[in-house]
């Protein structure tokens, strides 16, 4: 296999990777203000222990705690990744796409110090404003990168300098806000069984019934987000894969609605992977192709980086990349447990209180 | 203001802040790391309370340096995708490298860390810190490889056919003698921050008279800590700083007489001297009052004190001669802005001895065992300015020497290959980037406030009281029990 083909296919894992893993992260985010509800229509939880809407939430946040972080770094090493394999791929699309990537980029920097610092002041005022930096900061990224990359994989203005020259409205076509609102929805339903998979109680009944509802509308728009895509540019294999997508998606929902709940979130994880796998099928060889004139595109061969380059990367790729995903395993091995809302730590014991003087003693 | 130069402001502001956090990370990671293993080894729980105390200011710190770090990632194909283009053989790589070894350790060790109290044995635990530390330093490793080939390009060559400069040599990359000056340079630094951020908190807490009496000799502890980390790693980076010096001298020398404002060559035997201060003007005319050391120039630029050192005013003429002919090198000037250089070069040197000073004052001040007038010994006044001054010394000093050293590189972007304004981004409006810079600038400010209140807040509330004999080991807990952290 070409180098070239090799890092295609290694930036593909990364960005599988990434909306595999962090597409749940934006789930949650976004379902704080409905799983989180401090009126839920189940009435009190957890049998009358009086479990509040706030309980909920931190159950919620304290499930994706110890991961989102490490998720968002997929995103990090797939931009680097480009810069380094195509390093035309990365300068087309990081400087053509600049506002929907610079509001990506406020996201994110929103929902993380949101996530961080939202227990850190014992307010509810406070919480609720964090919350809603985590709400905001999860959906535009979920929303855009549906929209960024049904516009990479149909083709948008690139001229015969490898510029970008189609300004961003007309990034905002309809086809591309369809793919906005697939990827939504998947990552809702996503962040929904996984909430369903790790928490307990009345929250977990909550999330699984409300994962249904979610992805019978993520399959529906799927299918018709990934047909529009595969027929204007699909191959028998992206076909194919786009396929056992619909299927998985479909089948974890059977499967969650029977209450199995892994089943359920293994359906999402492999559809949501599948799917992205299948556009990415769908470009090969491109990387992203002109709109203007076929010749103009930028392909995995006349914008990668030499060969040299490439070579260096794959040994580093191959050697660490298994070991990233060892500790990887391990860290998501550690936080198995469903957490419950007597897991949650009643006081805020984190946010800062004053101490009391005490009277100065001798020692 | 065209998109070029809101482009390099973009990029000085975002820089300059992300660093902030930086320094911070790196060097305090290490200390927590020492504590929790101090805690470990002795089970004297004023560590444990110290790790957890500085733990949970380091975790405020690192939410920022994390987030305005992706900025940093993307912003060399938003603003300068031409720069992207044409080193993005050999720059990529260290960045892509630095991902995936860095990065998932860091983020994926510190979630273990945070959220492993209670649920991890305490020796993994302890060494999830330690990993979170290693991680950091991988990080400055790799990034700083990629600076120090725009300081001094090496491992390449230009290919003819695809205009770009493509990668020869990746050792060669990753060994450049500018890296493994400033590699030693940035990370002691990072360590003199880490020192001086605990020593503010324990200062404070010394001085204090609402902290508890009990908690005096725990704060006295940190801050011993503090000030040896400040003192040793403020040794180390003015060693490194004076090798660095040498080697700028050779692949730099314009950034280098740039540093003293020094316009005429001085030859051989003479000895050009280092200006401590200079009131008056920077343009090459007599200066109206200085303060100048004798011959430490040649000394700082060349190891002798009788070195030559050759002047702005030659080194301009040269590069016109060699470098005028191509679209990517030509310039009018290939002078740095030199009010700056001279002044960012003099404040870090000048801020890092003082933080040094400082942990030389409270290491006097603390000498000794713990003795009956322990309360006493840092009520004086004094003290609280010292404590809320230190940790922005070595803080600044950081900065002044990125400011130093990015812009008295200009007018290049890759000394000798390509200059600043052929690297922006051709296609991106004015428009685009002042939106960007704008919003980027907004949002830093108001974090910058929430941070240093949530800072203010922890600080003050000091560390929090565990119980004499606190386990944290999973074996000692039941599955029902609430977790020691959650969200």
């Amino acid at each position: 296999m070409e180098l070239t083909t090799i890092w295609f296919v290694l930036i593909a894992v990364l960005w599988i990777g990434y909306f595999c893993l962090e597409g749940f992260d934006y789930g949650v985010g976004m379902l704080l203000p409905v799983l989180g509800r401090d009126e839920t229509p189940s009435g009190d939880d957890d049998g009358g222990t009086g479990h509040t809407g706030e309980t909920r939430r931190r159950q919620m946040l304290s499930a994706i705690g110890p991961f989102w972080d490490g998720n968002e770094v997929w995103l990090l090493t797939a931009g680097g990744a480009i810069f380094a394999a195509f390093p035309h791929w990365y300068a087309t699309l990081f400087s053509g796409f600049y506002l929907p990537l610079l509001l990506i980029l406020v996201g994110l920097i929103l929902r993380g110090i949101g996530l961080e610092y939202r227990g850190k002041v014992d307010s509810a005022t406070w919480r609720a404003r964090m919350d809603t930096m985590v709400v905001v900061g999860s959906f535009v990224p979920a929303l855009l990168w549906g929209v960024a990359f049904t516009n990479i994989v149909s083709g948008v203005p690139i001229d015969a300098d490898m510029e970008y020259v189609g300004g961003f409205w007309n990034l905002l076509n309809p086809a591309a806000l369809l793919g906005g609102l697939t990827t939504l929805t998947l990552f809702l339903t996503h962040g929904a069984l996984f909430v369903a998979l790790k928490t307990d109680g009345q929250l977990r009944h909550d999330a699984r019934a409300l994962a249904l509802r979610l992805g019978l509308a993520a399959a529906a728009l799927a299918v018709l987000w990934l047909g529009l895509l595969h027929l204007r540019t699909g191959t028998p294999l992206s076909w194919t894969v786009a396929g056992v997508a619909a299927l998985s998606l479909v089948g974890g929902l059977v499967l969650a609605a029977r209450g199995r709940e892994g089943w359920g979130f293994t359906g999402t994880f492999v559809a949501i992977g599948l799917a992205t796998a299948s556009l990415f099928l769908a470009l090969f060889p491109d990387v992203m192709p002109s709109s203007l004139d076929p010749a103009w595109s930028l392909t995995a061969t006349n914008a990668s980086s030499s060969q040299k380059t490439l070579g260096i990367m794959t040994v580093v790729a191959l050697v660490f990349t298994p070991v990233m995903l060892l500790y990887t395993a391990w860290s998501y091995w550690t936080f198995r447990k469903r957490i419950s809302g007597h897991h949650i730590p009643t006081e805020v014991h984190h946010a800062a209180v004053e101490p009391q003087p005490t009277a100065p003693t001798g020692r | 203001m065209d998109a070029l130069d809101l482009a390099r402001w973009q990029f000085g502001i975002t820089t300059v802040y992300h660093y902030f956090f930086v320094p911070i990370t790196i060097g305090l990671s290490l200390l927590v790391a020492i504590m929790q293993t101090q805690w470990m080894r002795t089970r004297n729980t004023q560590w444990l309370r110290l790790t957890k105390f500085f733990g949970k200011l380091f975790t405020i710190n690192f939410a920022l340096g994390l987030v305005t770090g992706i900025v940093q990632e993307f912003q060399f194909g938003m603003n300068w995708s031409d720069y992207s283009r044409f080193v993005g053989d050999i720059f990529g790589a260290p960045l892509a490298i630095e991902a995936l070894l860095a990065f998932f350790l860091e983020s994926t060790f510190l979630g273990l860390w945070i959220f492993g109290w209670g649920r991890i044995p305490e020796k993994l635990h302890a060494a999830c810190i330690w990993l979170v530390h290693i991680g950091t330093v991988l990080s400055a490793y790799f990034i700083l490889a990629a600076n120090s080939f725009m300081q001094n390009p090496v491992g390449y060559e230009i290919n003819p056919d695809t205009g770009r400069a493509e990668l020869t040599d990746f050792l060669a990359v990753l060994t450049n003698k500018v890296q493994l000056v400033t590699f030693p340079h940035v990370l002691t630094a990072a360590y003199m921050t880490g020192g001086a951020f605990v020593l503010t908190f324990a200062l404070w807490h010394l001085w204090r008279r609402q902290t508890p009496s009990v908690d005096k000799p725990m704060y006295r502890k940190a801050a011993r800590l503090g000030a040896v980390a400040v003192l040793i790693a403020g040794a180390g980076a003015a060693v490194t700083g004076d090798l660095q010096g040498k080697i700028m001298t050779e692949v730099q020398p314009m950034k280098m007489a740039a540093a003293e404002a020094l316009y005429e060559d001085v030859p051989e035997g003479e000895g050009a001297p280092f200006s401590i201060i200079t009131v008056g003007t920077l343009d090459g005319d007599e200066e109206v009052w200085a303060i100048t050391v004798p011959k430490l120039l040649s000394y700082l630029a060349t190891g002798s004190f009788e070195g030559a050192v050759e002047g702005i005013d030659h080194i301009q003429d040269r590069y016109e001669l060699t470098y005028a002919g191509s679209e990517l090198t030509a310039a009018d000037d290939y002078r740095p802005v030199i009010p700056v250089t001279y002044w960012s070069f003099r404040l870090m040197i000048g801020l890092g001895l003082a933080a040094m000073a400082v942990a030389v004052a409270v290491l006097w001040r603390l000498r000794g065992k713990g003795e009956p007038d322990d309360e006493t010994r840092m009520s004086h006044p004094l003290w609280a300015w010292v404590a809320t001054a230190v940790v922005f010394m070595p803080l600044l000093a950081n900065s002044f020497g990125w400011i130093f050293t990015e812009m008295g590189r200009q007018p290049w972007l890759v000394m000798g290959l390509m200059t600043t304004r052929t690297g922006v981004s051709p296609g991106t409006t004015t428009g685009e980037v002042l939106t960007s810079l704008s919003v980027f600038t907004l949002l830093y400010g108001a974090l910058a406030v929430v941070e240093v209140k949530l800072l203010l807040r922890y600080g003050r509330a000091g560390a929090e009281q565990v119980p004499e004999d606190a386990s944290y080991d999973p074996s000692d807990r039941d599955d029902d029990d609430a977790y020691v952290f959650t969200y």
